[in-house]
């Protein structure tokens, strides 16, 4: 774990010092074309193409050297790849030290930088030259991800022989010098149609602008041995002709098939801890804020707005925020320093379990003091309408984190917050962040919230509002579920925790075979006796009821008929549970 | 799965550590438990703030805002009023229509009973479909104005439904019913209210109650229009009709509107019930949606509403061209407004929206503003301008002009003395106003030409012209070089009606000014006549001599010959004198033009009046949120100014905030992105800046501070809509958006 993460380190700075290189040579790299077939025979008229044709049997020839490496590497043990490592790492260690003269700043500004018309170019340029020292970059790739061919050794021979067909279908291999580049190409095992283009470089002109989408790293790869710039001759106009429809077309490629090539590398293998929640705000916290004072800046020029909006609101408009950045902070703020004094209410809306219904509750139960049921929305809706305009002095202020939230993005739930706005003495001041939040609204509930749009971009961290999201990465239920589990088997007998135990590990046994059903009833009661567990399938029906109550179980057919049980827990929380119920017995 | 998780959850109070964080303490709005929360101050406390409060309130500028406050909000009722009353005239000829159809409708029913029964024998429901337009956000104005009219004039009986109100057959009736209890409780103030009102909870919601119960209230209303002689209800008949609106029929499901229709013509016979349909689209819509059975039971007629651009031209041409209103919009401005209407909504309530917006924020932020008035009040005004506001008035760029225009004593004079600066200022707010007063006849009369020359080289609408003439010098364009050759085109009787108008125009006008170019186009006219005269036996000879040479010469090529040689006779010949005369009334015009129709910036003081910040409005009106985020992600340097940020277009410093990083890292990635992938090459560029001479400890520590770094952004990417989770594959996530934004 320790030696991985160095070596992240160390490869950050690798690309790092790649840049600095680049940018000293800058006037020196790459006039970048790209060399498909048809370039390739024009190139032939004008440049000699005897060249050409050499490079392109030589490639041929390393592609297939990279096979058979490939295929080494996978019977290789391990201990030849750790050297391979290390001398990697010292490698990237002289680089390193190039990148700290120059500053952390040259770096991620170059790696990361946008589309740009250039990179065509550059990406093809790269390609036909890697292409002609593909065998060095071998080396590379074996030395950076070691335990992908190790592991996975068909992985890599698929991804070898649809390499092969691609030169088969004449296309131009190129090979990055990149390990992200790299890593990607040697973990794929199926080649999608599109997604080759992430490092094959197709013979047809259109395929060309796919490279634009290509990671940038590769281009800017530290690369000794480039050859001098060829002459450009990119038909650049016709390149921005052909992009708008290229789009779409990548769009639709992109999505047509089901197959995705990505790495197959997970997090459990990273062996990351997976973060609660709590655990997450501690380590944010100790994470150091950058740029303070220029976020206070931001946000006094927000703050300065603050009487202007309370004007709009009270002339019939209605305020919604937008921009990146949390808004919550900035609405609390205008809350406390000018609603302190007014009846308003406040909606989360990124709260799992907000409804339009509990808005409405909470204004005719609390704002209205009305008592009694209703019985849908609209009713309510009614009363509030009636009462507002019956009542001119009555007076709400509505404020709505995040509009746009999953529960209340609703047809239904819009058109009756647009209502409530515009009613005259209900003054609304929401903020919506997800991109598409304005599709919501058509021009009828547009007018009914007569919105007035501000932009207040705060660069503020959305804590509150993903701390309720059962994000990718938190698995804020995942501790919870481990707690529950052994809170609930603890209040039950020793056979019945016994007896969960079982088809735990059972389940645990199973959990690499993806068609695994469940573990039929039968064999389970089989296996409950034989560990005089139970003495008839009556008790552990029983049993079974009690776990299946809490959630602990699952039962489902087959498609034989026979009843199946399984355990809706994740295996990491299962193994963990299953160590701790060790440590207790 | 995450179901179950959250399943799982139950009972145990694990408290969330935000939960016990006593931000706020009893204020706190963040909870596990609730999304809701009321604040209620005590009544004693509350305070009714008053908006002008606000008008003055956090601001360094606030010369004299209670007084632009008032003003602002005099001058808006002024406006909205003269908006309703633009409204009521629109809307005015269609509402007669619609009640004359109503009135003949039912009238049978009101005089021979049996006619009636035999007419409906066939039990056709009247309707008329109201076709409004596509632009929905005016409608309901239209139609609350309809059911007033309906209520004064015809019935008290004007139910109007929407779509959204009547998911169900049964919800519509209720709705019906409900609307129709309470129209009887209007029209007739009386006692049996409640038990009215406790009635209508109860009954059923059917038509055969309904039938029942507009046979008891017409009975009893016939009774009491008699003994209590009530006037509003002896304004309509016996049994006035029960009028039924369908605000937005587009938006009804079919099977109710079609189950209505079938119920309540089998009661037809019972009420006397008429149907308006509002259609935004075209009437086709209503054969679409019902069923030819359905339809052949109602017996329609069709009405048109004027479209939403004539209503926006009068709009226009009653609030903006005019002097009745002191406040002016700049060019930029009117064009960002009437781009939206015709880009976006068609909406003449949301122009208007717009222009109340504008209003708000000029007063809002011009301190001068408060000379935005009448003339006579202003001037009143500006004797008792403070110092602070002589030097506003200073500051002004057009007073700037002025000033350095002058001679260098009056310079020191305007500059240092505040008297004489408001003298001077009075005399230029009268020369504003002057302005205004010339500038919109010699618009509309320009109008008047440009918009009858072919292609309307200076715009088929006039506030196209005004646009024109306001932003720039209107001369000096191409465009009026291209309509002033055509209009030393215009053929004699078009040239003469125009005129015509033009002196209609002019005479209309309240400034006396245009004495001299009324008379001097009455001169024309009467030249124009007498012309006729002279000119008749002239040109008919050599027209008459031409015409016989064409006759004589049939084959192609004396054609030719001919008119050729006709073509360079004229073009020798010496302009005739209707010529003459027709270059000297182009020319009087372009004079007109050129001294009235200068553009409104170069006007001294015009800061005063005219509302010009278009950027504001744009941004508030027509905002682009998505162009916003992108800029925050792409370059946060745009937001954060700070040094380490600024990187080249289209990079991005690795110093940038994390979710900026993470952003741009996904860019570059397919439909699927692996995280592990993702939060690897994360942890790449953070580390970089990080640095890195760290013990195993330390940077085992950093890495978790990474890791959880990086999951904050992309759970923040994802609340906004870049990825979502995808099953397709473990630790996978799915991007969202496509291409380089």
């Amino acid at each position: 774990m320790p030696a991985s993460s160095c070596l992240v380190i160390v490869r950050g700075r690798c690309r790092l010092s790649a840049m600095n290189q680049l940018e000293v040579k800058k006037s020196k790299v790459l006039e970048a074309r790209f060399v498909a077939d048809e370039d390739v025979l024009k190139h032939i008229a004008d440049n000699g193409g005897v060249k050409v044709r050499k490079d392109r049997a030589q490639l041929a020839l390393n592609v297939k050297k990279f096979v058979k490496k490939l295929e080494n590497i996978s019977d290789d043990d391990e201990a030849q790849e750790i050297l391979e490592e290390q001398n990697y790492v010292a490698i990237l260690g002289t680089c390193a030290e190039d990148s700290l003269r120059n500053g952390p700043n040259a770096g991620g500004g170059e790696i990361y930088s946008f589309q740009t018309p250039k990179r065509h170019g550059k990406m093809a340029e790269l390609a036909s030259e890697l292409a002609q020292t593909p065998g060095k970059n071998v080396t590379f790739d074996s030395s950076q991800y070691p335990e992908k061919p190790a592991s996975t050794p068909q992985n890599s021979k698929k991804c070898a022989a649809s390499n092969k067909a691609q030169l088969k279908s004449k296309r131009n291999e190129f090979v990055s010098t990149t390990p992200y580049r790299l890593r990607k190409r040697l973990t794929a095992p199926s080649m999608h149609s599109d997604s080759e283009s992430d490092y094959s470089a197709s013979c047809s002109e259109e395929e060309e602008h796919k490279e634009t989408r290509d990671v940038i790293l590769d281009q800017k790869a530290p690369n000794k041995t480039r050859a001098a710039p060829t002459s450009k001759k990119a038909p650049a106009k016709k390149l921005k002709e052909e992009m708008t429809s290229n789009l779409v077309e990548e769009y639709f490629e992109a999505h047509s098939s089901s197959k995705v090539l990505t790495s197959d590398r997970t997090l459990q293998k990273l062996q990351k801890r997976k973060l609660d929640q709590q655990t997450l705000l501690v380590l944010l916290n100790k994470a150091s804020p950058a740029f303070i004072a220029e976020l206070k800046e931001l946000n006094q020029q927000h703050e300065s707005l603050f009487s202007k909006w309370m004007l709009q609101l009270h002339l019939g408009f209605s305020i919604v925020l937008y921009g990146l950045g949390s808004k919550r902070d900035l609405l609390e703020k205008f809350r406390t320093s000018l609603l302190q004094d007014s009846v308003h209410l406040v909606v989360n809306g990124f709260f799992p379990s907000i409804t339009v219904r509990s808005i409405l509750n909470s204004i005719t139960e609390e704002v209205l003091d009305h008592v009694g049921t209703f019985r849908s929305p609209l009713d309510q809706l009614d009363l509030v309408v009636k009462r507002f305009n019956e009542d001119p002095s009555l007076e709400l202020y509505l404020l709505i984190h995040n509009l746009d939230s999953k529960m209340l993005r609703g047809d239904k739930s819009q058109q009756i917050l647009a209502q409530l706005a515009s009613l005259p003495n209900i003054h609304l001041i929401a903020s919506i962040d997800h991109i598409n939040a304005p599709l919501m609204w058509d021009q009828a509930k547009q007018s009914l919230y007569n919105w007035l749009w501000f932009e207040t971009t705060t660069f503020s961290p959305y804590l509150e509002e993903t701390s309720y999201e059962n994000s990718l990465l938190v698995q804020q239920s995942g501790s919870l579920a481990l707690s529950s589990l052994v809170h609930v088997l603890h209040s039950l007998t020793p056979n019945a925790r016994g007896i969960f135990r079982l088809l735990a590990q059972y389940h645990l046994e199973n959990k690499d075979n993806p068609s695994y059903p469940g573990l039929s009833f039968q064999d389970f009661y089989q296996q409950c006796r034989e560990a005089f567990l139970v003495n008839n399938d009556l008790t552990l029906r029983a049993q079974l009821t009690e776990f299946r109550d809490h959630k602990l179980i699952r039962t489902k057919r087959g498609t034989d008929g026979v009843e199946y049980l399984l355990i809706p827990v994740d295996n990491g929380t299962l193994t963990d549970f299953l160590e701790k119920e060790a440590e207790d017995m | 799965m995450r179901q179950s998780c959250r399943a799982l959850d139950w009972g145990q109070g694990v408290p969330l550590p935000r939960d016990s964080g006593a931000r706020g303490g009893s204020m706190s709005t963040c909870s596990v438990s609730k999304g809701c929360f009321v604040f209620k101050p005590n009544s004693k406390k509350r305070r009714i703030s008053s908006t002008g409060d606000y008008f003055s309130e956090g601001k360094n500028d606030s010369e004299d805002s209670g007084l632009r406050f008032a003003t602002c909000q005099l001058l808006w009722k002024q406006i909205n009023s003269e908006m309703e009353k633009i409204q009521d005239e629109l809307n005015k000829q269609l509402f007669d229509n619609l009640i004359n159809f109503l009135r003949q409708s039912h009238s049978e029913f009101q005089t021979e009973s049996t006619e009636w029964m035999c007419r409906m024998k066939s039990s056709e429901i009247p309707t008329a479909a109201l076709v409004l337009g596509v632009n929905v956000t005016d409608h309901d104005l239209t139609f609350k104005s309809l059911s007033e009219v309906l209520q004064d004039s015809i019935t008290p009986y004007v139910v109007s439904l929407q779509a959204k109100e009547c998911p169900g057959i049964k919800h519509l009736l209720q709705k019906l019913m409900g609307q129709l209890m309470n129209c009887y409780v209007d029209v007739d103030d009386s006692e049996e209210e409640e038990c009215v009102n406790i009635s209508q909870k109860k009954m059923r919601c059917s038509m055969a109650s309904l039938s029942q119960w507009y046979k008891d209230v017409t009975k009893k209303s016939g009774f009491e229009t008699s003994s209590k002689k009530r006037t509003s209800s002896s304004r309509h008949w016996q049994s006035p009709p029960i009028v039924v609106i369908f605000k937005d029929m587009e938006s009804f499901t079919t099977k109710v509107l079609q189950d209505f229709i079938v119920i309540s013509s089998q009661h037809i016979h019972e009420i006397p019930l008429v149907l308006i349909f509002g259609i935004a689209t075209s009437p086709m819509i209503i054969h679409r949606l019902l069923p030819h059975s359905v339809s052949s039971l109602l017996c329609i007629e069709l009405f048109q509403s004027l479209s939403c651009k004539e209503h926006m031209a009068t709009v226009i041409d009653k609030l903006l061209l005019t002097t009745q209103f002191p406040f002016k919009l700049s060019e930029k401005v009117l064009q960002v407004l009437i781009n939206i209407f015709l880009y976006h909504d068609f909406s003449v309530q949301n122009f208007i929206k717009g222009f109340q917006l504008s209003v708000v924020e000029h007063f809002y932020s011009q301190p001068l503003s408060v000379l935005c008035c009448q003339l006579q009040e202003a001037k009143k005004r500006i004797n008792s301008l403070s110092h602070n506001q002589c030097e506003n008035i200073r500051s002004l760029p057009s007073f700037r002009r002025y000033v350095e225009s002058q001679v260098s004593e009056k310079q020191i004079a305007l500059l240092t003395e505040d008297n004489f600066l408001k003298e001077v200022t009075q005399t230029l707010l009268e020369d504003l106003n002057s302005y205004h007063e010339n500038y919109f006849p010699v618009l509309r009369c320009l109008h008047v030409f440009t918009s009858s020359l072919p292609k309307y080289p200076l715009g088929k609408q006039i506030r196209e012209l005004h646009c024109a003439c306001l932003g720039k010098r209107v001369w000096e364009t191409e465009e009026y070089g291209s309509a002033v050759q055509l209009m030393r085109m215009l053929a004699k009787a078009e040239l003469v009606a125009i005129l015509q108008k033009c002196v209609e125009i002019f005479t209309s006008s309240s400034g006396k000014q245009f004495s001299n170019t009324i008379e001097k186009m009455e001169e024309f006219l009467t030249r124009f006549q007498n012309l006729e005269v002279a000119e008749t036996n002239d040109i008919q000879d050599v027209s008459v001599s031409s015409q016989n040479e064409l006759q004589k010469k049939t084959d192609l090529y004396h054609l030719q010959k001919t008119l050729l040689e006709l073509k360079e006779s004229k073009r020798s010949k010496k302009l005739t004198k209707f010529e003459m005369l027709r270059f000297e009334v182009v020319d009087f015009i372009e004079s007109l033009v050129r001294s009235y129709l200068t553009p409104a910036e170069m006007q001294t003081l015009n800061e005063v009046v005219y509302f010009n910040t278009a950027n504001t409005l744009r941004e508030h009106l027509n905002a682009a949120p998505r162009i916003a985020l992108h800029t925050a992600l792409n370059n946060p340097y745009c937001y954060l100014k700070n040094q380490t940020l600024k990187s080249d277009v289209g990079c991005i410093s690795n110093t940038a905030p994390d979710i900026c990083i993470a952003y741009k890292l996904h860019l570059e990635c397919g439909r699927l992105i692996n995280l592990v992938d993702w939060l690897e090459a994360f942890s790449t560029v953070v580390t970089a800046v990080e640095g890195k001479d760290l013990d195993s400890t330390a940077t085992d520590q950093m890495d978790e501070i990474i890791h959880a770094r990086f999951i904050r952004a992309v759970s923040e990417l994802e609340l906004l809509g870049f990825i979502k989770p995808s099953k397709q594959k473990t630790d996978h996530v799915a991007r969202l958006t496509w291409g380089g934004c």
